[in-house]
């Protein structure tokens, strides 16, 4: 497994990585942790005439809160951010996101830009960005430009990236307070693509009545995608039993997951539904003050 | 095709390559360095048996271009022996039996040692996580843990734990 041949070059700052993206056009292609983008040339069903290897520019591996956000910059390795304390404790949706990704080796290099710039439905950071509200940065010819995640996912294995942008952070509201949150993934063995996996974020009043409610899908749509009439059948009631099975119910229906080597259609809508229930009473729990 | 000099440390010796850029780490290592003790395997970043050291952490060198190795300090199994002992790892895959077809053991073992540098007393489950990149498709598991057990009570019953798994960066 050879890849097609192709230039590479090293950037050392994020202007360099913008000329280098602007001269070359679509023939360009970012190289960061490279777990996605090189077993995709191996297989030539990518084939980058330009390789602009990022890892030399500087400033891009950190994780910390500022302005009510976390920020977490684009080259931050997936290893790094399932050893920090502050997304452990902090942002437990984010940790339990990082630590089901392939596996420990290719969470030494994969990074969380990658994952997110890659557009993959089956990737995991997407349903967990969507349900936390995040913002994307991209740095272009002229600055930088905010992109909500609702809109950073345009259409089959595309970003809002423009050709000569580069993803150099990911934004999250810092969680308010009597919020939880969980991912829950569902894979045949460590290593693979969920089968299905759901991301819930919500937000209790002190009367315990949901008054916020994010839900993200992994792998049963085309492009990652929110259950939107599950978490609107949340909003503005009391989380029950009946509430939380009538909003998984909801999420299966929403998903749109298609036959393969993982499981029927009709098996992954169903996984859909048991993983919405779980997740959405692992956030309740969490929203409450529970670690679990 | 254009040829790139990539200059790396691989076990503690300063190389210097001429690599093509689509070039895999894993085949520059044992093709163009003649090391082949890091194995190929699935060749789609599966199943851990090109496991090396980059910088002292594990990666998988199918999923790496060798030009990316640039300025880096590479650990390769050749690497874990120091002057011809065994490091604790390797001694622990000897004693309990760690091995059947051996294919998987040199990844195997390039985690473990990273496991063990990182994590003093890893559990039973630790050490089955740090191992879920690393396929053994002899299923031998069971002693694999073991010898890694094994290279940790041996590691802790040595007063100077650091000095003894210098092997592997």
């Amino acid at each position: 497994m050879i890849p097609a041949s192709f230039e590479y070059v090293v950037a050392h700052s994020l202007e360099e990585t913008v000329g280098l993206l602007a001269k070359h056009g679509s023939d360009a292609k970012i190289l960061s942790g490279g777990m996605s983008l090189i077993p995709a040339m191996k297989l030539r069903l990518a084939q980058p005439v330009f390789i602009v290897d990022v890892n030399g520019v500087s400033g891009l591996e950190y994780i910390r809160e500022e302005h009510g956000e976390l920020r977490i910059g684009a080259m931050t390795r997936e290893a790094a951010l399932e050893r920090s304390s502050l997304v452990k404790h902090g942002y437990p949706i984010l940790f339990e996101t990082a630590k089901v990704i392939a596996d420990p080796l290719v969470r030494n290099r994969a990074t969380i830009g990658g994952n997110l710039a890659h557009a993959d439905p089956a990737n995991d950071h997407p349903a967990t960005m969507l349900a936390l509200g995040a913002t994307i940065v991209a740095h272009g010819p002229h600055g930088d430009r905010l992109i909500p995640i609702d809109e950073f996912f345009p259409s089959f294995f595309a970003s809002a990236l423009e050709p000569d942008e580069v993803l150099t952070e990911i934004r999250i509201p810092a969680p308010s307070v009597r919020s939880g949150g969980a991912y829950i993934k569902f894979e045949r063995k460590v290593g693979d693509y969920a089968i299905a996996a759901v991301a819930v974020n919500l937000t209790l009043d002190d009367h315990d009545t949901c008054i916020a409610a994010r839900i993200g899908l992994t792998n049963v749509t085309d492009v990652p995608a929110r259950a939107t009439s599950a978490e609107a059948s949340l909003v503005g009631h009391r989380i029950t039993e009946q509430a939380i099975a009538d909003a998984s119910r909801l999420a299966a229906h929403e998903s749109d997951p298609k036959s393969d080597l993982r499981g029927s259609a009709e098996y992954k809508r169903d996984l859909v539904r048991v993983l919405a229930g779980r997740a959405i009473g692992r956030a309740v729990s969490r929203a409450r003050g529970g670690s679990h | 095709m254009s040829m790139k000099t990539v200059n790396f440390t691989i076990n503690g010796e300063a190389r210097s390559v001429q690599a093509e850029s689509r070039q895999l780490l894993v085949h520059c290592i044992r093709e163009t360095l003649g090391l082949t003790g890091t194995h190929v395997g699935c060749e789609t970043s599966h199943c851990g048996a090109c496991t090396i050291h980059l910088d002292g952490e594990p990666v998988k060198s199918c999923t790496m271009f060798a030009v990316q190795a640039e300025g880096k300090s590479l650990t390769t199994v050749e690497g874990l022996a120091i002057g011809g002992t065994l490091n604790p790892v390797q001694e622990g895959f000897w004693e309990e039996h760690g091995l059947q077809c051996g294919f998987c053991t040199p990844g195997m073992m390039m985690t473990a040692t990273a496991l063990l540098r990182t994590v003093n007393e890893p559990t039973e489950t630790e050490i089955r996580e740090a191992i879920s990149g690393n396929l053994c498709r002899c299923t031998g598991y069971v002693n694999i843990v073991k010898a890694i057990q094994y290279a940790q009570r041996k590691m802790h019953a040595t007063p100077a734990p650091e000095a003894v798994l210098q092997g592997g960066d």
